[in-house]
């Protein structure tokens, strides 16, 4: 079956998340993985959304990380500090974050690009609940897609945390143990992070692209896997769940990929 | 679950630099903090605060006129456009009030409000701008790029565990998130060591609002109040404000508190004001009783795009009508609560 790229993010993103476990997601692309995950291979994948909402049964995509979806039909509504405070705990497995700009330690810019933060020349939202799931969960993940200007070895602002500085300069910081960036998938790979380093490190390309691709659109030098495999194509199954349950109106797979 | 627990490598630091030998620029935030954390000031406020059991039943107008100062620091309940105290909101805006200070606690359209009617100077930052998946307010963006705005940084469990710290009557919390960012950078949190472990913590200064406005489902006359669904962090934010008003959907006798009192959400003490406003919440989503009006949100989102219209659309929105319900009629009224309804109830109409 023909895809676009939209689809294939969505897939490779929602085949990291494994049955059981806890994930703390936002609003778009992250949460129809995550409903895709529990379609699939992950029935039991418990749902966390920052405002409170905690293993809902989604009927629709939410609009807004609070709104009233993010608790139908759910196993406890809760509150904003009852969420961070479980992720403080270890007790969130995954998150998925947005950003402006990436660097090559996974650090996230969502608040400005400039020099001025009193007098920004683009101001974002800021952090939202994003630098406490960056700093609290297990592993960070991030579904974006990819270019020169987005990832970055010239961050305008650091707003959430990934390995800092690289090495173990994460947890020098204070950040808890064992925590940080894990997968970043863009419309041309999938990225892990080096254990040593811990520079951004591509697994696997996707079809229809070659290494120069990903290297040529992206603003600082890639690590390479070893064994770097081609990812794997969403299957039929996966995309007939992802436009006829998850997303049927099109709202996050209908978007144009830039 | 055991099998989860090898999924994550332990990582070790080899090295702990001491918090003498540190750049102090890492470990300290460099922005003001608008509002004073300090538990014994805030002690005696509360000392003179009035526990009576009485009728508190008041109006906007009246609630605005009295409770709200420029130069207050306020803090608004739900989160962004969700039961959102929206005609408090708006006669903010029309009674003109200026240099407050904000809460930016997930503020979306409420944020986008106070700053069309440039009501607020200061703001301690989680998220601002956006409207999440709707896009970002050209207008509030304008405000901010141009430096009108003076910001502290923070993030949405920053300003939770902030106004935690206040309602326990502590002036700080520590807690391990903004470490090594940007972010704790330009706020104004401190660094400290915890005395059992030597792990570092930020400190967060405990947040003590001049005023509050949250809206909730059901309330007695007295303040009494429930909420149903995710409370984002309503109830810590009653007990840190100093002033406290409560817009509520449908006022409920007492006795049913009496009931059942594990359903009392916020006490009546700390409650100074009850104001009874079916739909207040529009045109944000209220859990269980309508949807967010999507359509309406879009418009303003699209009337910022040229400041001159979103002068005229503003006029219309807010100045002209007198109150809510007028602007409620505006934007079709009963019957688009009632569209919202079955859109939050997922009945097809």
């Amino acid at each position: 079956m023909e895809y676009n790229q939209m689809e294939l993010m969505i897939c490779a993103a929602a085949r990291d998340l494994e049955d059981g476990a806890t994930v703390v997601v936002g609003t778009g692309s992250p949460v129809a993985a995550a409903m895709l995950a529990q379609r699939t291979h992950a029935p039991h994948l418990c749902l966390m959304f920052e405002a409170g909402g905690v293993a809902p049964i989604l009927p629709a995509l939410p609009i807004s990380v609070g709104d009233s979806r993010t608790f139908y039909r759910a196993l406890m509504a809760s509150s904003m500090p009852d969420i961070m405070e479980t992720c403080q705990r270890g007790m969130a497995d995954y998150t998925f974050l947005g950003g402006a700009q990436i660097d090559m330690y996974g650090n996230i810019n969502s608040t400005m690009i400039g020099d001025n933060h009193s007098k920004p020349r683009v101001r974002f939202p800021g952090s939202g609940g994003a630098n406490d799931l960056a700093s609290l969960c297990w592993r960070t993940m991030m579904v974006t897609v990819q270019d020169t200007r987005r990832f970055t070895d010239k961050m305008d602002f650091i707003t959430s945390p990934g390995y800092l500085t690289g090495g173990n300069s994460r947890y020098e910081a204070g950040l808890p143990e064992g925590t940080g960036p894990y997968r970043i998938v863009t419309n041309m790979a999938v990225m892990g992070f080096d254990e040593q380093t811990r520079r951004m490190t591509v697994l696997s390309i996707h079809p229809g692209h070659d290494r120069k691709d990903v290297q040529d659109n992206c603003g600082f030098e890639l690590m390479w896997a070893a064994d770097i495999t081609e990812t794997e194509p969403p299957s039929e199954e996966e995309l007939i769940i992802l436009r006829e349950e998850v997303d049927p109106h099109g709202y996050i797979i209908g978007r144009k990929v830039k | 679950m055991g099998a989860r627990a090898s999924l994550t490598p332990i990582i070790r630091s080899e090295k702990r630099v001491s918090m003498a030998e540190e750049d102090p620029a890492r470990i300290t935030g460099q922005k003001d903090l608008f509002t004073d954390p300090d538990p014994d000031k805030a002690r005696l406020f509360f000392r003179n605060k009035s526990r009576a059991l009485v009728s508190k039943l008041s109006t906007v107008e009246e609630v605005v006129h009295s409770m709200v100062h420029d130069g207050d620091y306020i803090a608004i309940g739900g989160f962004g456009a969700i039961r959102m105290p929206t005609p408090i909101i708006h006669e903010i805006v029309r009674r003109g009030k200026k240099n407050l200070g904000l809460a930016g606690h997930t503020s979306t359209h409420d944020f986008q409000v106070l700053v069309a009617g440039e009501c607020i100077d200061r703001c301690d930052v989680a998220y601002i701008i956006g409207l999440e998946a709707r896009g970002y307010s050209s207008n509030a963006r304008r405000y901010v790029e141009s430096g009108k705005l003076k910001i502290t940084e923070w993030s949405n469990a920053a300003l939770a565990w902030r106004l935690k710290a206040a309602a326990m009557g502590v002036s700080f919390l520590p807690a391990r998130n903004l470490l090594g960012t940007d972010t704790l950078r330009q706020s104004a949190a401190k660094v400290i060591e915890c005395p059992y472990t030597g792990k570092r913590y930020v400190a967060y200064p405990a947040l003590y609002p001049d005023f509050a406005a949250i809206h909730v489902h059901e309330s007695d006359v007295y303040g009494n109040c429930r909420v149903y669904g995710a409370s984002m962090s309503d109830q810590d934010l009653a007990k840190a404000s100093k002033r406290v008003v409560i817009t509520t959907e449908r006022l409920i006798h007492t006795e049913r508190f009496r009931e059942n009192p594990e359903a009392t959400f916020i006490p009546y003490w700390c409650v100074d004001a009850v104001i009874e406003i079916p739909y207040g919440s529009y045109p944000g989503n209220m859990p269980y009783e309508y949807y967010s009006d999507e359509e309406h949100l879009i418009e303003w989102l699209q009337a910022e795009r040229s400041p001159s219209g979103f002068k005229d659309f503003l006029k219309k929105q807010i100045f002209d009508t007198k109150n809510f319900y007028e602007y409620l009629e505006l934007n079709g009224g009963i019957e688009k609560m009632k569209k919202l309804r079955a859109r939050e109830l997922l009945i097809d109409r």
